[in-house]
């Protein structure tokens, strides 16, 4: 307990209200670098227990696995605490800290007691980042996403306490699916992995985080899931068709969205996918790539969300429509964005092209064509959504007019941190390989393998062009589909707006109506609670009385039959 | 000296109240309830050590030997209870020099002090007695000198809540009283020991069932069990905050005590939850309470009253954990009932200092002023997340053993009564956090500063509570202790 990175940088964070000015950004910038320094001086394996409750804990394991993610988490942690430098809310800045504890400390765990204690303050410190909107809409977002978490949370006891019951231990090894309480964790992971149907919490919540809010919450809870996902569930085949759908559905919402950083929300889910597929396979080559993409996943996303927010920052708005034009008042942000767009798009020379080619190589191995065909169109769905959409409509596209100024030096400052990281793990991807749990045997950078993404990026960046100079597309649902051919492309915008016209419509007749009966409905089952009604008034001295008789008389009753 | 003490526990603070009244002055009262707590926590604390070295003590009261005497008995299973109640007396004997002055005139003072003294004496007797009627004595000697504390309460709303309290604190003592003249008329002895060794010979006795019934439903008023609870948010939410301090950390905590003790030690286990349902209500009304005091107190709009409906939700908890009746469920009953303690004392404790510094508790009048009274505001979200069971607090501790115990038994459904009230408990601490902290400040008005005493004690409470949480040795030896002698009749 004594050594642990997550302590320092709860400690960290405990400092950052106390500081103003110079020191205080000093603290933010030093605590998640001692956090590195601390990590890669503890020696592998695992501290000393400690006793709690009868319970032998090990809140400190350091194996390849564990201390790849971390790495990716505390680099995740400097570069969001050097993003949120500018604000004067020390609420969110010391916030953060605890979340990136959270995820370290959930990371090194060693036992499943640890693990739901971290797992639980993720999801309590992330919450703060969406309140700290300070507005009544953030606010309900985060009471939903906090609700979600908890779940997930409880979810998680109630899977450890099954386990523990069975006799199987509290260590934090391979779980399984079968094991006991095993589909209860697996359901736990599934939240705050956004398994299908269990992702919604995640578009719904995210771009209502705060700027800052936004890049630490895409850097921390989803990849704290899948880690936990690549040490308990390691090799479980469904996981390759949870993944393979978390892959390629978001691309269709994705592509018709407008809130850039729901967008990116969507994008982080297929990116998400690709992870979760390779943990499905499993195997040194799915486990590894599932950890570099992660660790990859965390900065280009986090670079992302960054220009993202500095667009938002100086214009007061992420939605594509109202964006446009801002390389010429924004140029370094807009070169940044295009750097993460470029990583996350996976051209070589950049870091998703090192380590995605993992999970593809992977899927190859185990010759699952239809997986890999999949997942090759969700590579070239990305493109569409994150790598061209993305740095397009927010900088490019149609001159909305804004002549603001560049984003502030601290930002910048960040983005050009991630953007390094990014074109590093690119160019030389052994720097991240040589940390990877397995050794790695695959060179990236062959001329097939590089020809092959070639094309597929080039095609898909000429169909965009194509079809954005025949002016094809109607201005709110700019989009590009490759493998959709022309007669489509037009039925699905009309289509599609034949079909939101009619649910406008319809929302616009039943949508009050339904709105006002839930709220009757509210006011109807929390009535008995509120104060002033039967239950919650002070009651009469009678009442209390016949109470009091009527629970004597009943126990009499049944003593005596 | 030693062999004199667990008559002198009960005697200091009996002795001290009429000196209180004697007084006159407040600060002087004040110093001899200090004196009182101290002496008895001090008695409390050398009685826990030697009955963990020699096991349990027993004292003959005047000399007449049991069973025509009066019997006084320390043992496991109420040496946690002693230290929680004269604990809880010294922390309110200190932050009363802050808070009393704030409420109550000086013409009064030192009668308030006067019923704190025979409220604890009464507490500490009926814990440490070994008789049923004297039992019932103390009962009343603590009972009443509470409804009058709780009528001391600065608003005008604390009459009718005291006088309710009293009518239906009564009738549950009257029902002891009944049930204790019952089991009199089945063994014509009133030895707590005596009456086991009785009772077991009068097995499938009517009278005998009719005995523990009436005794188990005037304990369960007593204890503010649901749905007999229904005295307790006016008495707490009305009482001074010294009062609601005090009482919420021991007088329902004592009655459930006295359920553990007469249950196992008296009427014996295999009567109460074999042939007598009573183990299954209680898991129900544990249950229920559990589920439906937390949602009210989410409705709630003032701190105090809050926090009391609370209370009625943990005493769920620690009814079901008892009704279990197996050494897992008892040992987590008393480990949450320790933690319980501390977290409430320290939460009431905290409402009260805010009292103190706006006027108000209600938490419209706490709108935004997590930034302004950042330290109050801490403590109350700590002490918080104690009630939700976020670990690692102490009411973690607590809950994860009720937890175990409860599946250990395969009480699914009362398992998820918990789980659904800790979400419960989350919604209504969430919501201070959020009034405290994302809501615009109603006035601009500048809180007044912050009397140290209580400061003081708001933070020794919370600061117990998490290294109750962090490092549970002390209070678990003591909860297993306790359910070992409880079950093994180590008394």
């Amino acid at each position: 307990m004594t050594a642990n990175p997550a302590l320092l940088l709860i400690l960290g964070a405990a400092g950052v209200p106390l500081l103003r000015g110079l020191p205080r950004h000093a603290l933010m910038a030093a605590v998640p670098v001692a956090g590195l320094v601390l990590l890669w001086a503890l020696p592998e394996g695992t501290a000393p227990g400690l006793q709690f409750l009868g319970l032998e804990l090990m809140p400190v394991r350091v194996d390849a696995l564990s201390r790849v993610f971390a790495t990716g988490f505390l680099i995740a942690a400097l570069l969001t605490m050097v993003y949120a430098m500018h604000l004067r809310d020390t609420l969110q800045q010391a916030m953060t800290l605890v979340y990136a504890a959270a995820a370290v400390g959930g990371t090194l765990a060693g036992d499943l007691v640890t693990l739901f204690v971290f797992w639980e303050l993720a999801g309590l410190s992330s919450a703060f980042l969406i309140w700290a909107g300070r507005n009544e809409r953030s606010h309900r977002a985060a009471t939903r996403y906090l609700a979600v978490q908890l779940l997930s949370g409880l979810l998680m006891l109630a899977g450890i306490v099954l386990r523990v019951q069975s006799g199987a231990g509290l260590e934090f090894g391979h779980l399984g699916l079968d094991a006991p309480g095993g589909a209860l964790i697996l359901a736990a992971i599934g939240i705050k992995c956004a398994f299908p149907l269990l992702h919604s919490w995640l578009t719904d919540t995210y771009p209502e985080a705060t700027i800052v809010g936004a890049v630490a919450l895409s850097a921390f809870t989803t990849k704290f899931a899948v880690y936990t996902l690549a040490r308990g569930f390691a090799g479980t085949e469904m996981l390759v068709w949870v993944g393979l759908v978390m892959a390629v559905f978001p691309i269709f919402y994705a592509v018709i969205e407008n809130d850039l950083r729901r967008v990116l929300a969507y994008s982080m889910i297929n990116q998400l996918g690709f992870m979760v597929v390779g943990v499905g396979i499993g195997g040194a080559l799915g486990i590894n790539g599932a950890s570099a993409h992660a660790v990859a996943d965390m900065v280009f996303k986090g670079l992302l969300f960054m220009s993202v927010g500095a667009v938002m920052l100086r214009t007061g708005t992420a939605n594509g429509s109202d964006l446009g034009g801002l390389y010429k008042s924004m140029p370094q942000t807009a070169a940044l964005c295009m750097v993460g767009a470029a990583s996350i798009s996976a051209f070589p020379l950049f870091s998703g092209f090192a380590t995605k080619s993992l999970i593809m190589e992977a899927v190859g191995q185990e010759h699952l064509t239809v997986a890999w065909l999949l997942l090759l169109f969700a590579s070239a769905g990305v493109f569409h959504h994150a790598g061209i959409k993305i740095p397009y409509f927010a900088f490019f596209a149609h001159d909305r007019g804004y002549r603001v100024a560049e984003a502030p030096l601290n930002m910048r400052a960040a983005m050009v941190m991630a953007a390094v990281v990014c074109v590093a793990i690119g160019v030389a991807p052994s720097l991240l390989y040589d940390m990877l749990p397995y050794a790695v045997d695959y060179a990236p950078y062959t001329t097939a393998h590089v020809i092959n993404q070639l094309q597929l990026l080039l095609l898909a960046a000429l169909a965009f062009t194509v079809l954005v100079r025949t002016g094809l597309y109607p201005p709110e649902l700019r989009s590009v589909n490759i493998d959709a051919d022309y007669v489509y492309r037009r039925a699905l915008p009309q289509g599609w707006r034949a079909l939101s016209r009619a649910a406008d419509a319809g929302r616009a007749r039943i949508g009050p109506v339904l709105r006002r009966r839930g709220g009757e409905l509210w006011e109807i089952a929390t009535g008995p609670l509120r104060p002033g009604s039967r239950v919650s008034r002070p009651w009469s001295t009678h009442l209390m009385v016949w109470w009091t008789a009527l629970v004597l008389g009943a126990m009499l009753l049944l003593a005596f039959l | 000296m030693i062999a004199n003490l667990p008559v002198l526990q009960v005697l200091i603070p009996l002795g001290c109240a009429p000196l209180c009244v004697l007084l006159r002055r407040r600060s002087l009262a004040w110093l001899v309830f200090l004196m009182a707590a101290l002496g008895s926590l001090a008695c409390a604390a050398v009685l826990a050590r030697q009955v963990a070295a020699h096991g349990p003590l027993h004292y003959a009261v005047g000399g007449w030997a049991p069973p025509y005497g009066i019997e006084f008995v320390v043992a496991g299973y109420n040496t946690p209870v002693l230290l929680v109640v004269s604990g809880a007396a010294v922390a309110a004997a200190v932050y009363s020099l802050g808070s009393v002055r704030t409420e109550i005139d000086d013409r009064r003072a030192p009668l308030l002090y006067t019923f704190l003294c025979l409220t604890l004496g009464g507490l500490l007797g009926l814990t440490v007695t070994g008789d049923v009627f004297n039992a019932f004595v103390f009962l009343e000697i603590s009972s009443l000198s509470t409804y009058a504390m709780v009528a001391l309460g600065p608003r005008r709303r604390a009459l009718p809540a005291a006088f309710r309290y009293l009518v239906i604190g009564t009738v549950g003592a009257t029902f002891v009283l009944i049930g204790i003249g019952l089991a009199y008329a089945v063994t014509g002895t009133l030895n707590m020991a005596d009456l086991a060794a009785r009772l077991a010979a009068a097995d499938s006795d009517r009278a005998l069932y009719a005995a523990a019934v009436f005794v188990f439903v005037g304990l369960a008023v007593k204890a503010a069990v649901f749905p007999l609870h229904a005295w307790l948010p006016g008495a707490y939410g009305e009482a001074p905050s010294t009062v609601s301090t005090f009482l919420a950390a021991t007088s329902t905590k004592v009655a459930l005590y006295v359920l553990c003790r007469l249950t196992f030690t008296v009427f014996g286990a295999g009567l109460v939850f074999g042939t007598m349902p009573v183990g299954r209500i209680g898991l129900l009304a544990g249950g229920l309470a559990a589920v439906a005091a937390s949602a009210v107190a989410c409705f709630q709009t003032d701190l105090k009253y809050l926090l009391a409906w609370s209370s009625i939700a943990q005493i769920g908890y620690i009814l079901a954990g008892i009704s279990l009746g197996t050494a897992a469920g008892v040992s987590a009953a008393y480990l949450h009932l320790i933690n319980h303690a501390v977290i409430k004392a320290s939460l009431f404790a905290a409402a009260g200092l805010v009292l103190v510094r706006l006027g108000s508790v209600q938490l419209s009048a706490l709108a935004g002023l997590g930034r302004r009274m950042p330290w109050t505001f801490a403590a109350i979200v700590i002490a918080g997340l104690g009630l939700v069971g976020v670990p690692p607090t102490a009411g973690f501790a607590g809950k994860w053993a009720l937890a175990s115990a409860l599946i250990e038994a395969g009480q699914w459904p009362v398992l998820v009564a918990m789980l659904v009230s800790s979400l419960l408990a989350l919604g209504y601490i969430g919501r201070i956090v959020e009034t405290a902290w994302f809501r615009e400040p109603a006035s601009v008005a500048e809180p007044s500063g912050a009397p140290a005493s209580m400061t003081a004690v708001v933070w020794v409470l919370v600061a117990v509570s998490v290294v109750f949480g962090l490092d549970a040795a002390l209070p678990a030896s003591l909860a297993e202790s306790a359910a070992e002698a409880l079950l093994n009749g180590g008394g």
